[in-house]
């Protein structure tokens, strides 16, 4: 006996959050790093992004319509152009336009739409999409520009711009190794830390980023003001960035305490790499993370361990994405051993003992 | 090549001793899938299934020869516990679910001949020969036996009532399903 | 005053400007008075007067159906116009029995009415909650539990702490804070009274910050008055629940499927402190309540002191009419509340407000997918992870709901408040404590209905295994009748 009134119970109010801001406060957090990294590598790189969302977005609609899913609201909530953002933002700026949009079908289409749509993807998309072609075009996934900041002399004109990223190869005597990746390369032909961390842009460079890498790996700074912006917009929490950071700091700091020719120290790991933009966009995106804070916390730990090994030990330089898949693997276990504590109740679910009971 | 050949051969050969001693010691009697079915039938011993009770149309079930639908009284709610208890789908489209019901005898046609309180495997109807039967409400629960007995038709089966202590909210309605994008 | 931290809540934007700084008024006699019978958790009442009579203003109407019940007394004078079923102010739109009573304009009070208990604060105990019962007073901040029952909460169990509940928590709603402006002696000295009945030393009133008037007003009368202190809360939603308030005030949790009165501490709403003043200095049933009539929809939002019975349709016109179409009618807050299929339907005593909301108020929009934020488990107040539960019970799986504390959950809201989805949480949530209800229930009736079952068939067969002996015997002395027959 339900009439229009009374089709549904409370509450009848709402606080004034929705999809779409949250995501669009994210994207506004991302926008000072992704310009200045525009500005940093050029036209190729607005290009590169451009075609990163663009193919994102196509084939988005195009799941959805086979999946005879309506459009709206998933094409305007923003949710995929933020996967395609940060997947742009992982790729090497001067990649070619087939990479991109390689890693755009491994990211919308197998990472979120085969395992159900929004919210139902186990694998955070745009790592699976990064980490897929890293692994299918190690060449092209792998050639790193140095700077050549906009209107400046060693930027390519928009011709040359579209020849980079339409025209297929890049000019080999451009590339340069990112931080990360020329200790270790120094590292496998025998050079120690100690020499080979001479020869990469100094810890102030680091910061403000003006050195090769990906949009992501360049400008901490930047990054970090993103990351303030969410913590204080209250869109991420401080559990995940601060476990990961911080797991990543004291490890390196103390394995470095230890071998400071084998391992390096606890505040490179931290500027270096992909490790601001893991931490603070990509390890705290909300679907592929642990939903209760205690849960985030070990699944921030684990980011920061897997992330530390794989750049220590393992064949790859950066290991953000790496740890980050791995972790998401273990989210479901996370979640279902690690729950917040009932009102009432203690942790193994019994009724609180009233002091006097027996 | 014969340390290869040699380990495994004895890795095989542990593990599935001890597989076999884990059957042995961790035997467990009887199936108790049937008694887990029977605990979802309503228990009235009413025999409508066809079956003597509950517990051999539960052992019917559990030996696959019964349908999911096979207890009138127990209606969908059943028939959907008894499919997801034994894991096959069911298809309880055409089921039409009139609900919980309770007998109600028409005073006026009833010629006090016994034959429902005969049915009633739960007592629930009281009468004396040539007097006027009554169902007590409490203690029917719609099994629908009287009703098919009753010579007069003087039995109707009606819906139990929702009231203030018992209703309660529906499940919210899913998200509104797809249009085509056209 | 130490405070205590509560967990998890949410911050709505409160609304209550509108109505707060309005004084009460009363509400014109309507034509007529619907009173229910049932108007309190626990057992109806049952009338004791007929379609007919004429009663007087605070004459019994009903007496208590049973230990847990209230009974019902006339708000105004007046003859019974029937006693039948009608709607009850409740989403179902079930109807249920209800007293008619036509005002006859007199307002005469009955010579009935028991004297006022001399000295409450040194008398028996017993005497005060015999006449709390005798008054029909239930928990006025909506729970509507006879309040007689709870103040027998003293015998069973030493409490420490009587708590006055003055937070209200949910937006629009002002009534308490009104109450606690205009009548704060009458509040404090009917704490005093169920502190006495309750045998509790201290009486604490708790008041949420955005109250600083209330705080101030009943800080000053409280002064007066020895054993009770008057402390803010902070304005947390969901602070005016029992268990979070209890927690604020003395750092304990409530164990679960356990009352506050385990922890030596009792919540009564001010409203039920000032009717338990009136029942207990003046011999005066509860026959009105403050109601805050707000909303977008409403012309002229104010507290409005109704006769119980009055029509919801009585309050609104009273207060200006709907000056649009509403999109929801809730009785109480936007939060907990209820909603109602129309305006015909009485207030009752459990009724804190009325309130007609605009679509851009209840900011509804169609559910989206879950995102997994985890906001809703940040601010759930009682440390559930709604977005399983849900996710459970969306796949008719409320077993595993439950396994995770489904009837735990009070219900609050703020789950769905806070939902970037506007996923309906708190709907699923309701649904499947139904569900489970229906569940039990279910299971009760089988084992009654086995029970009878089974002492049938033992029946049958004691009676057939008693035919067979008869049968036995019978057999064996024809046996020696013919044996001894054929003997002779």
């Amino acid at each position: 006996m339900t009439t229009a009134f009374t089709d549904k119970s409370g509450p009848f109010t709402h606080a004034p959050t929705s999809v779409q801001s949250t995501m669009a406060t994210v994207l506004v957090a991302l926008l000072p790093a992704t310009l200045f990294n525009i500005w940093l590598f050029g036209w190729p790189a607005l290009f590169l992004f451009a075609v990163t969302i663009g193919s994102c977005l196509l084939l988005e609609a195009a799941c959805l319509s086979l999946a005879n899913k309506p459009l709206q609201p998933a094409i305007t909530d923003g949710s995929v152009v933020l996967t395609g953002w940060l997947l742009a933002m992982s790729l090497p700026p001067w990649a070619p336009w087939w990479v991109a949009c390689i890693a755009a079908i491994f990211a919308v289409v197998l990472a979120k739409h085969v395992f159900g749509g929004l919210g139902q993807n186990v694998f955070n998309p745009a790592m699976v999409g990064r980490v897929a072609v890293l692994v299918s075009f190690p060449v092209q996934m792998t050639a790193f520009v140095p700077p050549h900041p906009l209107f400046s002399l060693r930027a390519p004109g928009l011709i040359d711009s579209l020849r980079i990223t339409f025209g297929g190869g890049t000019l080999d005597s451009m590339t340069a190794a990112t931080p990360l990746g020329h200790i270790k390369t120094e590292l496998s032909r025998g050079i120690p830390v100690g020499t080979s961390i001479q020869q990469v842009p100094d810890l102030l460079d680091m910061v403000l980023g003006f050195h090769g890498g990906s949009f992501g790996e360049t400008s901490a700074l930047l990054i970090l003001a993103g990351g303030a912006y969410l913590l204080w917009k209250r869109i991420i929490s401080w559990h995940v960035p601060v476990a990961m950071i911080g797991t990543l700091f004291v490890l390196g700091t103390l394995f470095h305490a230890v071998s400071p020719d084998r391992f390096t120290s606890g505040l490179f790991h931290v500027i270096s790499g992909a490790t601001f933009l893991g931490a603070f966009f990509i390890a705290t995106d909300y679907v592929t993370s642990p939903v209760s804070k205690q849960g985030q916390l070990v699944y921030g730990i684990g980011c920061g361990l897997l992330t530390w090994v794989i750049r220590t030990f393992a064949g790859y330089p950066e290991g953000v994405a790496f740890a980050v898949l791995l972790m998401n693997a273990l989210t479901p276990i996370i979640d279902q051993h690690v729950r917040p504590r009932v009102f009432g109740r203690t942790r193994k679910g019994d009724p609180l003992p009233i002091k006097g009971d027996k | 090549m014969l340390l290869a050949v040699g380990s495994l051969a004895a890795m095989g050969a542990t593990l599935g001793a001890v597989l076999g001693i884990a059957a042995r010691l961790l035997h467990v009697e009887g199936n108790p899938l049937e008694a887990e079915l029977q605990d979802l039938l309503p228990g009235s011993q009413c025999g409508q299934c066809g079956y003597v009770g509950c517990a051999q149309a539960a052992a019917a079930l559990a030996r696959g020869e019964a349908p999911v639908t096979v207890c009138p009284p127990g209606g969908k709610a059943v028939a959907e516990k008894l499919a997801k208890k034994l894991g096959v789908t069911a298809d309880l489209s055409e089921h039409e679910d009139t609900g919980p019901e309770y007998a109600l005898i028409n005073e006026d046609l009833c010629i006090g001949c016994l034959r429902c309180i005969g049915e009633c495997t739960a007592d629930a109807i009281i009468g004396g020969p040539k007097q006027l039967h009554t169902v007590i409400t409490d203690n029917c629960h719609g099994c629908a036996k009287c009703f098919k007995i009753c010579p007069t038709e003087a039995i109707t089966m009606c819906k139990v009532p929702v009231t203030l202590g018992t209703w309660h909210w529906d499940k919210p309605q899913a998200v509104a399903p797809a249009e085509h994008m056209h | 005053m130490k405070l205590f931290p509560v967990r998890g809540g949410v911050h709505p934007e409160y609304r209550k400007e509108r109505t707060s700084e309005s004084p009460i008024v009363a509400l014109p006699l309507p034509r007529a008075l619907y009173l229910p019978l049932q108007q309190h958790i626990g057992a109806p009442a049952v009338p004791v007067v007929a379609v007919g009579d004429l009663v007087k203003k605070g004459q019994r109407l009903a007496d208590r159906g049973g230990s847990v019940s209230a009974p019902v007394h006339a708000p105004t004078s007046g003859r019974i116009a029937a006693i039948t079923d009608f709607a009850a102010p409740h989403p179902s739109g079930l109807p249920q029995p209800t007293i008619v009573l036509e005002p006859d304009g007199a307002d005469a009070w009955t010579d009935d009415l028991p004297s006022p208990i001399a000295d409450p604060l040194d008398t028996d105990p017993a005497a005060i909650r015999e006449r709390v019962a005798w008054a029909g007073i239930v928990g006025l901040g909506g729970a509507a539990f006879p309040s007689a029952v709870k103040l027998q909460l003293g015998t069973e169990r030493t409490i420490d702490i009587l708590l006055i509940n003055g937070a209200e928590c949910e937006p629009y709603l002002t009534c308490d804070d009104r109450v606690m402006r205009e009548h704060a002696a009458e509040v404090l000295d009917g704490a005093r009274i169920m502190a006495r009945a309750l045998g509790a030393a201290r009486v604490v009133v708790g008041i949420e910050e955005n109250k600083p008037q209330a705080l101030e007003i009943m800080g000053k009368a409280a002064l007066a008055a020895a054993g009770v202190t008057v402390t803010a809360v902070p304005a947390q939603y969901p602070m005016g629940s029992e268990r979070h308030l209890t927690q604020a005030i003395i750092g304990k949790e409530t164990p679960a499927r356990k009352l506050t009165a385990d922890l030596g501490v009792v919540v009564h709403n001010v409203a039920t402190a000032r009717a338990v003043h009136h029942a207990v200095r003046f011999g005066r049933p509860l026959l009105a309540r403050v109601v805050t009539v707000g909303g977008g929809a409403i012309k002229d939002a104010r507290n409005v002191e109704a006769p119980l019975g009055a029509l919801v349709s009585d309050l609104v016109s009273f207060c200006g009419g709907l000056s649009r179409p509403p999109k929801r009618i809730v009785n109480g807050g936007p939060m907990m509340g209820q909603p109602l299929p129309s305006l015909d339907v009485p207030v009752v005593k459990g009724t804190s407000g009325i309130l007609a909301l605009t679509t851009e108020e209840t900011n509804e929009r169609p559910s989206q997918p879950c995102i997994r934020c985890g906001t809703c488990v940040t601010i759930c107040p009682c440390g559930l992870v709604p977005v399983e539960m849900a996710a459970y019970i969306r796949k008719d799986n409320v077993e595993a709901a439950a396994k995770i504390g489904v009837r735990d959950c009070v219900s609050c809201g703020s789950c769905s408040y806070v939902c970037p989805s506007h996923i309906p949480l708190v709907h699923y949530f309701n649904y499947a404590k139904g569900h489970l209800n229906d569940l039990d229930r279910e299971v009760r009736k089988r084992d009654h209905i086995s029970t009878l079952v089974e002492a049938r068939r033992s029946r049958l067969e004691k009676q057939a295994e008693a035919k067979r002996a008869a049968a036995a015997v019978r057999k064996t002395q024809e046996a020696a009748t013919t044996d001894s027959e054929a003997r002779a």
